[in-house]
């Protein structure tokens, strides 16, 4: 049976991991080489590296750092932050990574989303969307969450699958942070609105949360990063709870 | 380990980089190359591939691959794209493929998502490349295609419906799943394959 995967997500900032609370307050959770093999060896299934500074100068340490990751790591992993053109996810992939998140600049250029599923196939393109709801309904916000873009949130999520993303990263900025559970509603609307795989973010804080996003929200995969990070919640313990829970997990 | 001359075949089609980098970690140093000359003097080839296939198959004629690996004596490990091409035809672009396997491969019905995406469990484990692993592990697959049962399956997978996880016929053999990001199982099917 297609095992429900686990994805701890590292945010990095010049070569090093860190977690914004709420996207800002950074504070540094270590070696991301380190904390890479040591989420493989723990049973996460897949890594996702979003790199948060992503300017043209520091883009040399990123492909640097994707090739020592890639060099110890037999799980996928996703890089994603300030990814703008072919070129970019054809040096990242190049560096071994597995696939790539792109958000803003899909949002600013959808043909890009098209570009890349046609260039590099559509299983290494992941449409990562932040979203908040308002009295409005779901709306996509760009860099981080600061900026409203007046995009209906399923709308994009639709336009996303057409043109060839093959997987969807969701965010909701109402959960992210809050340590509450998981925007569980929307996933499942979401879920069963698309024919790709979708990965949950925001909102994780115990291990019950977990099963919500897997049985109540439909999600294919859940993202977090603080609660591995600060050992709130060991993978190995999660996933037994989720297999008692009827979960299918990869132990 | 004795020194061996690995060579993955290069012809555009992705991961070649993290095959390399999953030989390395069982210490076997891997070239990537297309040149006839290097393959065929290979030890062991890896035939990888992420991609499209009628692309990829336009690839490999630009180069005479496709007319090379038939004619490989050593063994030859395709993966995922790798095994699809290995097969008589490929439903996606309608593309005839290599025909080492007498099989097709065909589109998954849209009954649940697709690609099939993620950690599944491989079961009816046969022959030297599964040796020493437990049925029902778990192995990592992206696929939108897939290659029904047949004579030649080594291990099967379930999803929509079960199909072959990996094939064998000769010195040939196929995983649909990618053992270069399936984790420790992964690492043992590789390290299988090079001590045929």
């Amino acid at each position: 049976m297609l095992a429900k995967r686990i994805i701890p997500c590292l945010d990095i900032k010049d070569g090093r991991t860190v977690k914004g609370i709420n996207f800002v307050d950074l504070k540094d959770a270590g070696d991301p080489v380190e904390l890479a093999k040591a989420y493989a060896e723990r049973g996460a299934d897949e890594l996702v590296f979003l790199d948060i500074t992503a300017t043209h100068e520091k883009r040399k340490t990123l492909l640097e750092l994707v090739e020592k990751v890639a060099k110890v790591l037999t799980i996928p992993f996703t890089v994603g932050g300030g990814i703008n053109s072919c070129e970019d996810v054809a040096q990242i992939l190049k560096a071994g990574a597995d696939k790539i998140a792109i958000n803003s600049s899909a949002v600013r250029c959808p043909e890009l989303i098209t570009e890349l599923a046609n260039r590099f196939g559509s299983q290494c393109v992941v449409l990562a969307v932040d979203a908040c709801e308002t009295q409005e309904g779901w709306e996509v916000y760009l860099n981080g969450g600061r900026i409203p873009t007046g995009i209906k949130l399923f709308d994009w999520l639709k336009e996303a699958e057409r043109r060839g993303a093959g997987e969807i990263l969701f965010t909701s900025m109402n959960h992210d942070g809050t340590k509450n559970g998981f925007a569980n509603e929307a996933l499942a609307e979401i879920s069963e609105m698309l024919n790709i795989p979708l990965i949950a973010s925001g909102g994780a804080g115990n291990m019950h949360h977990f099963a919500d996003v897997f049985t109540k929200g439909k999600a294919d995969a859940a993202l977090a990063a603080s609660v591995f990070h600060y050992k709130e919640i060991e993978i190995p313990e999660l996933k037994n709870y989720l297999k008692s829970e009827d979960i299918p997990v990869r132990l | 380990m004795e020194k061996q001359n690995i060579v993955i075949i290069d012809y555009e089609a992705g991961n070649v980089q993290s095959v390399k980098y999953a030989l390395e970690r069982l210490g076997v140093n891997a070239e990537i190359s297309n040149c006839e000359k290097t393959i065929r003097q290979a030890d062991k080839v890896i035939f990888p591939g992420v991609g499209e296939a009628a692309w990829a198959m336009k690839k490999l004629k630009e180069t005479g691959l496709d007319q090379l690996i038939p004619q490989l004596k050593q063994p030859v490990l395709g993966i995922c794209l790798g095994m699809q091409l290995m097969c008589a035809h490929s439903e996606e672009g309608n593309t005839k493929g290599l025909g080492l396997f007498p099989v097709n491969t065909l589109k998954f019905p849209a009954e649940d998502k697709v690609p099939h995406m993620g950690w599944n469990q491989i079961r009816q484990l046969k022959g030297k490349l599964f040796e020493g692993i437990e049925t029902e592990s778990y192995a990592y697959f992206v696929h939108s295609y897939y290659v029904p049962l047949n004579e030649y399956a080594t291990a099967e997978t379930h999803y929509i419906k079960s199909f072959s996880a990996s094939l064998q016929k000769d010195n040939f053999y196929a995983c649909q799943f990618h053992p270069e990001k399936s984790g420790d199982i992964g690492q043992a099917i590789l390290n299988n394959f090079i001590k045929l």
